[in-house]
């Protein structure tokens, strides 16, 4: 599904990934570990078609993420670290997804549901607004409501409580065949269920690689 | 094509929520207001009165507000969604760039231009509701200057925008154009002029090709079509062309230079690391 092959980003003089090659396949859930500046969240967005690649190329599906962007993005959820402070209401937000995105809006309710997060009370209010932990839960709502065949989850438990951190694991769980589920993670422990990969990253490169 | 529409409705609703959107109206609806209330159309001066003197003081004033309000506003669109990473979350939806970057132009062409607009045909309104003769020729020229002033710096706006990383930087960069356009192309070329370095013509057309200045010319020329205010200078202008060509230059100008800045922009925005 997702092929990296001799995949080279600089900044500057910043080498932020020398040379990673790595394949991930279908009903792999892989941990993605390494300390601050190791590269995750480089080739996360390089799998997003964000960055342009010194070196090297991603594939998805046979695809190109920058130029085929819209083909390749329909194909991946992602729920990014931190919420941005998004100034349109809940009801917007839906919208946008809902239209671009090919999602019905009642399935996002559902799983905020699943989430105990009642989305129906807060349509009118602007998303930067919601909680840290309300964030994230719709956020999730709407990566599992999309239906892709790739999930990237970037530290998605940050701002959760034990409780919803419980709900989302059990979500996961239930979704998880026939996908590529990719986590970036500090705390392996908290996916250990989840996972039967393991890539550990440093200094942009892929330093250990275990499936089991 | 939806996803164009999707992106301009939405930016046009997240806008007209936005504190600087009630600012940016109040003060150009307030001009008018403070325009009435200060009895500007009873008054007469150098031959205008009524709504011509009203709409005369209105675009002198717009001149000047109205580049430096799109561009402030504007500048962060783009860059100020790449900083705070609104931009990485909602471009992991399959929407094309192309979508994207065009559809925030135009929501937020909506959201400059008619403002500016409504407090046009408001002073329209309340004029004919006191019985004054409406002006419609300046009506509908300042209608077609004000769409071009606001497209040219729209498109400059959204070009800082697409390669500036912080919107302090696009901020800083916005005010230089405004105030560089403004007074500094003034003020060297008058310089220019008294030191005889140049001829005239030269510098004529340096001052013509500055958007602001053909707006300046342009808003001028139907009250006074000899252009006699602006003494030799009018010579220069119309002996090369007739108010008519003039004035559609003045409005296809600043519409061909916003379209040029927004696709350069969009060739940036197309060709860089996207966050």
């Amino acid at each position: 599904m997702i092929k990296i092959e001799n995949l080279t980003k600089k900044f500057g003089s910043h080498i932020s990934l020398d040379n990673v090659s790595c394949e991930f396949k279908k009903n792999e859930s892989i941990a993605l570990m390494g300390a601050n500046g190791a590269g995750k969240t480089t080739l996360i967005r390089s799998i997003l078609g964000y960055y342009h690649a010194d070196a090297g190329s991603v594939s998805i599906n046979g695809l190109d993420p920058i130029k085929q962007r819209v083909e390749v993005l329909k194909e991946i959820s992602f729920v990014p670290q931190l919420p941005p402070p998004i100034k349109l209401n809940i009801e917007e937000l839906i919208q946008y997804i809902c239209i671009s995105a090919d999602v019905e809006k009642d399935k996002i309710i559902h799983y905020a549901n699943e989430m105990k997060l009642d989305v129906a009370l807060n349509m009118k209010k602007s998303f930067f607004k919601l909680s840290g932990g309300m964030k994230q839960k719709l956020l999730i709502a709407i990566s599992l409501a999309k239906k892709s065949d790739i999930i990237i989850y970037d530290e998605p438990t940050a701002n959760l409580d034990p409780k919803a951190r419980d709900d989302f694991y059990r979500l996961l769980k239930q979704n998880e065949d026939e996908k590529v589920l990719l986590f970036v993670t500090h705390r392996l422990e908290e996916v250990q269920d989840l996972v039967n990969r393991q890539i550990y990253m440093d200094l942009g490169k892929v330093v250990s690689d275990e499936k089991f | 094509m939806k996803n164009l529409y999707l992106i301009a409705y939405l930016d046009l609703k997240e806008s007209i929520r936005a504190k600087w959107f009630v600012v940016y109206s109040l003060v150009f609806g307030g001009l008018i207001a403070l325009f009435f209330i200060a009895g500007v159309t009873e008054s007469q001066v150098m031959g205008f009165s009524g709504l011509s003197r009203l709409l005369l003081m209105y675009i002198q004033i717009t001149i000047v507000i109205l580049p430096i309000f799109i561009l402030i506003t504007t500048v962060r669109s783009i860059s100020g969604d790449r900083d705070n990473h609104i931009l990485e979350y909602m471009l992991s939806f399959p929407i094309s760039l192309k979508q994207y970057y065009w559809g925030k132009i135009i929501g937020r062409f909506i959201t400059v231009y008619l403002p500016v607009l409504f407090a046009m045909v408001i002073a329209i309104i309340y004029g004919a509701f006191k019985g004054a003769d409406i002006p419609w020729s300046i009506f509908f020229l300042y209608t077609g200057l004000l769409f071009a002033m606001s497209s040219a710096f729209l498109g400059i706006a959204f070009f800082i925008s697409s390669f500036v990383k912080s919107s302090e930087v696009a901020l800083g960069i916005a005010f230089f154009i405004w105030i560089f356009l403004l007074a500094f192309i003034d003020i060297a070329l008058i310089s220019l002029m008294m030191q005889n370095r140049f001829n005239e013509e030269l510098i004529i057309f340096i001052a013509m090709i500055n958007p602001m200045e053909i707006f300046r010319v342009a808003a001028i020329s139907l009250f006074d079509p000899e252009l006699t205010v602006m003494g030799p200078v009018a010579f220069y202008i119309l002996d090369s062309m007739s108010q008519g060509v003039f004035v559609l230059l003045s409005i296809a100008y600043p519409l061909s230079i916003g379209l040029l800045f927004a696709f350069l922009g969009y060739k940036i925005f197309e060709k860089k690391d996207l966050v």
